[in-house]
């Protein structure tokens, strides 16, 4: 679903991914972890051409993103992605946020659009404030609408970083809850979270980073319980 | 000291013209200027840096020159050079449009620039094209922020328009010192021209701040 190849990027002569393999089976959930700055913004930014890939090839459902021909505007709408920041579009009601990129991307018209948003806040719980606008929502409330303006596309893979770290501690339950949902209705995803319950609940595997390398891949039982590498160890006792 | 009302009624007909034309000049400075302004935005904020050059300086010239100087050179240079006579109107329209473009041009790169990087990039992630996310996505919201500066601006470009009374165009203070000229008085013509130039100001500013709250999201 996703093979990521020898992956370096570099921003000028900081080299921020040093040499990063990674494959993603349909269905899978990877969680990523690991120190700030270690490069996992990165990582997932470079899997949807967010950033230039300065060397090593992703592939995407096969296709490879560094290959001049392939047209990334229609290879991210199988990918969606759910920021830290949410990025909402304030000027626009929550279910236009929603129907904006599958009527203006997809043609699809306003009455498909309106009823498909309608129905993925439902899935969120956000029904009745499909008319309000972002900036009079709380911040679990914008992050589901995130997730349900990314799922409008219909992607077969989601990205996720960091989703709840911008979130009041009582808000993030609500936003984990709906990525479970997600999880167990068999989207793949790969989660850059510190949320260890997440992990160990719907977790398939858990990478961990550190200086712009991948350290150590497990399971999330045998790597939070029985870290191998010093540099996990490490990390671990800092945030456990 | 007497006022002189009568003269100012004599007067009238003749402010109402200046007026009437003051307000052409004004609108068709802002139109042209806005628009030019939106490409020597693009143009400057290019990633060539060769490319985004002259625009940078069409933007240093236009700004780093008094007005003054700028009307009387294409009234009487440029204008003649292309049209082998002068003419007035044309000038001060031209003057008017190309130096609005040059503050219309930065305040459209600001107010694109204001817009959260995050902003983009989720519009992106959404499989959008760039173009379609600016039009979409960013413009509109970058419209709103500039709309207070471009208020101030187009207030600006008002009254600069009555320096085109040095090339005789007939507008609001051309008659204001047809008047002066005329009665040698300075009180009546200056004041209701003032006065004047008041209330197109002012109309002007709460217009902006009506479409202002119209934008206005909760
Ligand atoms: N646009 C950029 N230009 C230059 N350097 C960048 C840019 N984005 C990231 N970096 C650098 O790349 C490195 C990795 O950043 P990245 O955001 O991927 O880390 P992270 O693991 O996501 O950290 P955090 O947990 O703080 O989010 C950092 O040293 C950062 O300064
Ligand atoms: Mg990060």
């Amino acid at each position: 679903m996703i093979e990521v190849k020898s992956l370096k990027k570099s921003f000028g002569t900081n080299e921020v991914l040093k040499e990063i393999n990674v494959t993603v089976k349909p269905q899978e959930v990877v969680v990523v972890i690991g120190p700030s700055g270690s490069g996992k913004s990165t990582f997932l930014r470079c899997i949807n051409m967010l950033e230039t890939i300065t060397d090593g090839h992703v592939f995407i459902e096969g296709t490879d993103l560094t290959d001049k021909k392939t047209d990334i505007n229609k290879l991210r709408t199988e990918v969606g992605m759910v920021f830290q920041q949410f990025n909402l579009f304030p000027h626009k009601k929550v279910i236009e946020n929603i129907m904006l990129a599958p009527m203006k991307v997809r043609k699809v018209s306003a009455e498909k659009a309106r009823v498909k948003g309608l129905g993925l806040l439902r899935k969120v719980g956000l029904v009745d404030k499909a008319e309000a606008y972002p900036d009079s929502l709380s911040g679990g409330q914008k992050q589901r609408v995130a997730i349900a303006r990314a799922l409008a596309m219909e992607p077969n893979i989601m990205l996720f970083d960091e989703p709840t770290s911008a979130l009041d501690p009582e808000m993030v339950g609500e936003v984990l809850e709906v990525m479970k949902q997600l999880a167990k209705d068999g989207m793949t995803m790969v989660v850059v979270t510190h949320e260890m319950g997440f992990a160990k609940e719907v977790g398939d595997r858990v990478l961990f980073m550190d200086g712009g390398l991948i350290v150590e891949e497990n399971t999330p039982k045998e790597l939070f319980d029985n870290p191998q590498e010093e540099r996990t160890k490490a990390f671990l006792s800092k945030i456990l | 000291m007497d006022f002189r009302w009568d003269l100012i009624v004599e007067y009238a007909p003749l402010f109402l013209k200046g007026t009437l034309l003051t307000i052409g000049l004004s609108i068709a400075g802002i139109l042209i200027g806005t628009v030019l302004g939106l490409f020597i935005g693009l143009g400057k904020m290019m990633r060539k840096k060769l490319w985004a050059l002259p625009f940078k300086w069409y933007i240093n010239f236009f700004r780093g020159t008094p007005f003054m100087v700028q009307i009387l050179l294409i009234h009487f240079a440029v204008v003649p050079a292309f049209l082998d006579t002068t003419n007035a109107i044309l000038a001060a329209i031209l003057a008017l449009s190309l130096n609005s473009a040059a503050y219309v041009s930065e305040i459209f790169r600001a107010g694109i620039q204001s817009i959260n990087r995050g902003q983009m990039e989720a519009a992106r992630s959404l499989g959008m094209t760039h173009g379609q996310a600016m039009k979409y996505v960013i413009l509109p919201q970058a419209f709103k922020r500039m709309i207070p500066p471009l208020g101030n601006e187009f207030i600006v470009l008002i009254k600069d328009s009555s320096l085109a009374a040095l090339i005789a165009a007939p507008e609001l203070m051309y008659w204001g010192r047809a008047m002066q000229g005329q009665y040698m008085r300075a009180w009546e013509p200056y004041l209701t021209a003032t006065v004047i130039y008041l209330v197109l100001t002012l109309s002007l500013s709460s217009l902006l701040s009506l479409l202002e709250r119209r934008l206005a999201t909760e």
